[in-house]
């Protein structure tokens, strides 16, 4: 039995028909979409490379079943940067060496992202600590990383209130 | 993971009906199932989707200051809602003591009653399990029980109850509602899990086909308000499950305690009520010497299933301590790391 799903993805309309309900969101886009930025590191919830935003909320792409998520609007790494300008959280990671090898910093980008937009760390480095506790980094970049979000979170804050006043 | 059958149904009725067929599976967040699915510890041959039935989703206060909270909503939400975190502060900071930010984005309130044991045996579907194979030995004993139970196992299975946010639920006398082929009923949340006994594949008093819809906690669990907390010792100081976990919750009266609430994680197949330690405590001034008298009390009919009788010890201490937090007052603000006895005091207190 096929099952056809709508989805928004970085702003595009997909259409799609699923021969399998067994498919999850990363394997979707990974394999199907060709959006190969959000990776595959545990697949079972635990390491958060495969996070993406889903309607607007960091999610575990891994663990979400595509037939489940009919109609969701999801963004992910490619969509983040506005043609060649990157995302804050995107330039904050490079400025801070909020990396090694590269493999999570989709994921850990993307959750960024999130936490930012959820607006509960704020400035305080614990709180970004235990808001960024979902991704792991093997190489170890938390320092740069957390110093990162620090940096993306002031400057998105500035950024609201010059579009405020 | 296994082929299974996908059914979205659009009513609760619905639901219940596909539900009700043998080898079906709810499926809501999906964090657990789908995980549990993956690694083939779970095999059901259909998923009843629930996430898109309507109604399930709001918290709903009732007259007199009691709240509804929907199945599904999700475990951030609930605990990010300031009314219900200002009601209910430790049930908030149970929530967000457990999982990721992401998994919390996504698993329901209703599914977090249901979550499975984290017990590697159960996980291992290479080993012998009585939770997974109905009748079949805990290999768990005699095994690595670092993790196991301590209070009401037996010898067919010494698995604990994963669940923060089920901790506090229980200490509040919640009320879980359930919808089933036989209508709708609700149960005392202390009388929803079971123990293991002789059947620890039966891990709740739902039967087929009944699915939870919501959670009620009554109005008096927010008397409990100025003086809650949830303590959980773990591996790692985020993102881990507890070894041990108590939410406690105190209400003072002319400087004594007219009643307290005490709940245990991480020690048994259910969250633990200890209901020897608050008869203790009720009416009484708060000392060290009582607390010490009423977290020994709670842990009395303790025993180790192996490996693993320093839970009991460390049991005791987090009564001990989780009942001085509570005696200072429930913070303002959650610590940055909420229920992890390393949070710095942030914020001032209220009701103090």
């Amino acid at each position: 039995m096929t099952h056809s799903i709508t989805l928004t993805i970085n702003g595009a309309r997909h259409d799609l028909t699923l021969d399998d309900p067994r498919v999850t969101l990363l394997d979707l886009l990974r394999e199907r979409l060709d959006l190969t930025g959000s990776k595959k590191g545990c697949d079972r919830g635990q390491c958060g490379a495969c996070t993406i935003l889903l309607d607007g909320r960091r999610q575990n792409a891994c663990l979400a079943l595509a037939v489940s998520h009919d109609g969701a609007d999801i963004l992910t790494i490619e969509g983040v940067a506005q043609g060649d300008v990157l995302h804050p959280v995107q330039a904050a990671f490079i400025a801070h060496d909020g990396f090694q090898c590269g493999f999570c910093t989709p994921g850990q980008i993307m959750s960024a992202i999130g936490l930012i937009g959820e607006g509960q760390a704020g400035t305080d480095p614990e709180r970004i600590r235990e808001g960024m506790s979902g991704n792991l980094c093997r190489c170890g970049a938390y320092a740069g990383i957390t110093a990162a979000v620090l940096d993306a979170s002031v400057q998105l804050e500035q950024a609201d209130r010059r579009d405020a006043a | 993971m296994n082929r299974f059958d996908y059914v979205r149904p659009a009513t609760i009725a619905e639901a219940v009906k596909a539900g009700s067929l043998p080898g079906s599976a709810y499926l809501a967040g999906g964090t657990n199932l789908v995980d549990l699915m993956k690694i083939g510890a779970m095999r059901p041959e259909r998923l009843v989707d629930v996430s898109h039935l309507p109604g399930l989703g709001a918290i709903e206060w009732l007259e007199g200051g009691a709240v509804r909270i929907g199945a599904l909503v999700r475990n951030a939400d609930l605990a990010h809602d300031a009314a219900f975190a200002r009601s209910f502060p430790a049930v908030a900071e149970a929530l967000l003591s457990g999982a990721s930010p992401q998994l919390r984005n996504a698993a329901t309130v209703g599914g977090n009653l249901l979550q499975r044991t984290r017990c590697a045996y159960f996980q291992d579907v290479a080993a012998s399990c009585g939770k997974r194979t109905p009748g079949a030995a805990c290999e768990a004993i005699g095994g690595d029980t670092r993790l196991a139970a301590v209070l009401g196992w037996s010898e067919r299975c010494i698995a604990t109850n994963p669940s923060d946010f089920c901790v506090p639920l229980a200490a509040l006398d919640a009320v879980v509602e359930i919808h089933g082929p036989a209508g709708a009923r609700s149960v005392a949340f202390d009388a929803f899990h079971v123990l293991p006994g002789d059947d620890p594949a039966r891990e709740t008093v739902l039967s087929a086909g009944e699915l939870v819809t919501s959670i009620v906690l009554p109005a008096e669990a927010a008397g409990f308000s100025g003086h809650s907390r949830y303590l959980k010792v773990r591996d790692r100081t985020s993102y881990a499950f507890a070894l041990v976990s108590a939410a406690v919750g105190l209400r003072f009266e002319h400087g004594r305690i007219a009643e307290a609430r005490i709940a245990l994680g991480g020690v048994a197949a259910k969250p633990w009520r200890a209901r020897a330690a608050e008869e203790i405590l009720a009416g009484a001034h708060l000392s060290d010497a009582l607390c010490g008298v009423a977290a020994e009390a709670a842990l009395a009919e303790a025993t180790p299933s192996g490996d693993n009788a320093f839970k009991i010890g460390l049991a005791q201490r987090i009564i001990v301590r989780a009942l001085a937090m509570a005696a200072a007052g429930t913070p303002q603000h959650l610590p940055a790391l909420p229920a992890s006895p390393f949070a710095s005091a942030t914020g001032g207190l209220v009701y103090v």
